[in-house]
């Protein structure tokens, strides 16, 4: 599914001293397939803009009441904003929502938070119960969450009668993401979805992610702070700043120029930073920020000068 | 005088001879000098935030004995104890308790029943220590994250501890919130003189650390300078710890045959491999 967006903007608490532009027209498109990034500063309006992907916020357009605000005379009214899914509208009122959520997959920060049955079995089958028409197939069931768990790198037998309160923080995660990806989602959205792991609980993660995207989920969109995660991982990233949209690019152009992300205030990958120090001692070294290219560029360097 | 000492230490959850696989800790032995910035690394599971919590009472030892600048840590004096032994958790949302920011500073030294007077005067030193001072009559639920837990510092600054252990406290944060708790504590620690131990995830800021001390199944298994300890990769990888990518680039490049030296610094490496290419064209 394709996601397009034309001229998206909110504000929360409008008409409030604590009104806060966390939107201002954004507009990009995300193909099918992408492991797509959104990086920027927290409140630069990068969770406001994954939350509308599957319709937590809401285009005004959808909703049943709508306030009409009438434009300030003499300004043009600004162009309607666009919002769609694959076939879905979201900006149309008569849009199945709840089909919506089902293809797209959202896992929040800190996911492991949000687990609550008793068992692991449980937690993980509550999407396909939520969004099952009538009662659902205990056995279709149980298959669906042994394949879930055993993408996500878990054993269903080992585990699946287990609490998911007695797991470790990174098997906990794994549970919180196959308890969703478990209605099989075409697109999975993920705020940051290795924050706070070890650093190897952040391999596992990411090579979770490689795993599921394009059999499981065509399309994975990360939120990240590390801009080395996206440099190694992701195909395109967009750059958020103040609700804005600075712009999309993939990482091998969007590290070139690492003024455009440092004048923001963000962080360049590590391999970005090494460019830059040898471009300064008269080294260049073409690559595409990602650990082994960089490597490999220098290698061959070395091998191409002796 | 050691600032805290671990002799011999036994802790487990659960009971041992039951469960084989309980966590547990045989024997340790630990020690942190005054005015010392100590990191403690290991994989989850390893036991850091276990000795961090034994360290000011918050778990009880099974034997041996722990102490905070030779006092030997015991039911009577915990209290005493906590006063000299601040600890910073993971989330800030978990540790403040107050809705105004210097009401939640105030509630540590409220709670030991300072005189009102000196209450005022701590407040202002522990809000001016971490930087936000200007933000005293705000709303804690309206900071950012790196705020709230800069809040929570100061919280516990207010009971001037000599030691500061910080759990994990950067894991939640953004790379700039980060950068402001570590700053913060770089600062308490070269200009209060507390003495810092530094539990955590980021090799990154391991670095800044007097000293590193690697953990895994409840044991010390290395410690050593931070650039002596990354340049033992083999083992570092044995006890599931990641390396700093910058070791990790320097390892693949010397197997790719270059010669560069261990090194842990951007503009160093450059030189290595700058000096390297240009010498062999």
């Amino acid at each position: 599914m394709r996601i397009v967006v034309e001229h998206l903007s909110y504000t929360y608490q409008p008409r409030t001293p604590f009104a806060v532009k966390a939107l201002d027209d954004v507009t990009l498109t995300i193909e099918e397939g992408e492991f797509f990034g959104v990086i920027g500063h927290t409140g630069s309006g990068k969770s406001t803009f994954v939350q509308h992907l599957n319709g937590l916020i809401r285009l005004p357009s959808s909703l049943k009441r709508q306030k009409k605000i009438k434009p300030k005379k003499g300004c043009l009214p600004p162009p309607p904003p666009v919002l769609k899914v694959g076939d879905f509208d979201l900006g149309d009122k008569k849009t199945d929502f709840r089909a919506l959520r089902k293809s797209v997959g959202m896992v929040f920060q800190y996911p492991e938070y949000q687990l609550f049955a008793e068992t692991v079995k449980e937690d993980v089958a509550f999407g396909l119960k939520n969004f099952s028409e009538g009662k659902p197939d205990p056995r279709q069931t149980e298959e669906a969450v042994r394949e879930a768990l055993s993408i996500v790198g878990l054993d269903y037998d080992e585990i699946a009668d287990k609490s998911p309160f007695d797991l470790s923080g990174g098997q906990k995660r794994r549970v919180a993401i196959a308890g969703v990806i478990v209605t099989r989602p075409e697109v999975l959205v993920l705020d940051e979805p290795a924050a706070g792991l070890d650093p190897l609980g952040k391999r596992e993660i990411m090579q979770l992610l490689h795993r599921i995207h394009g059999s499981w989920c065509k399309t994975i969109v990360i939120v990240s702070h590390d801009m080395d995660e996206i440099a190694e991982n992701c195909t395109r990233a967009a750059v958020f700043s103040e609700g804005k949209l600075v712009c999309v690019l993939p990482p091998s152009e969007l590290f070139r120029d690492a003024g455009r992300l440092t004048d923001l205030g963000l962080d360049i990958p590590l391999t970005a930073k090494l460019v830059l120090a040898l471009r300064e001692r008269g080294v260049e070294i073409d690559c595409n920020f990602r650990t082994e290219d960089f490597v490999a560029a220098v290698l061959a360097r070395k091998g191409g000068a002796s | 005088m050691h600032a805290l000492e671990f002799r011999d230490v036994d802790f487990s959850y659960g009971d041992p001879s039951q469960d084989a696989n309980a966590f547990r800790i045989r024997k340790l032995n630990f020690t942190v000098e005054e005015g010392e910035f100590v990191a403690v690394l290991g994989h989850n599971g390893s036991g850091k935030s276990t000795l961090a919590r034994l360290a000011n009472g918050i778990l009880t030892a099974d034997g041996g004995e722990i102490r905070v600048f030779d006092t030997v840590l015991g039911e009577k004096n915990l209290f005493e104890i906590r006063k000299q032994v601040g600890v910073v958790f993971q989330n800030p949302d978990n540790q403040t308790v107050a809705s105004i920011v210097e009401d939640d500073v105030a509630f540590g030294a409220e709670n030991v029943a300072l005189p009102r007077e000196e209450i005022g005067r701590r407040i202002d030193f522990a809000l001016g220590a971490v930087g936000m001072r200007e933000l005293r009559g705000a709303t804690v639920s309206r900071l950012s994250g790196g705020q709230k837990q800069r809040v929570a510092i100061a919280g516990v600054l207010a009971l001037k501890p000599r030691i500061m252990i910080l759990d994990e406290s950067t894991a939640m944060l953004d790379p700039r919130g980060r950068k402001e708790i570590i700053d913060v504590v770089l600062r308490l620690n070269k200009e209060e003189k507390i003495t810092v131990v530094l539990v955590t995830h980021f090799m990154e800021e391991a670095l800044l650390a007097d000293r590193a001390v690697v953990m895994n199944r409840g044991d010390i298994v290395m410690q050593g300078a931070p650039s002596e300890i990354f340049a033992r990769s083999d083992e570092l990888l044995a006890y599931n710890l990641a390396l700093p990518r910058i070791a990790v680039i320097t390892k693949s490049l010397r197997e790719g045959g270059m010669s560069v030296k261990d090194t842990l610094d951007i503009s160093s490496l450059a030189d290595e491999i700058a000096g390297e290419l240009k010498c062999g064209s």
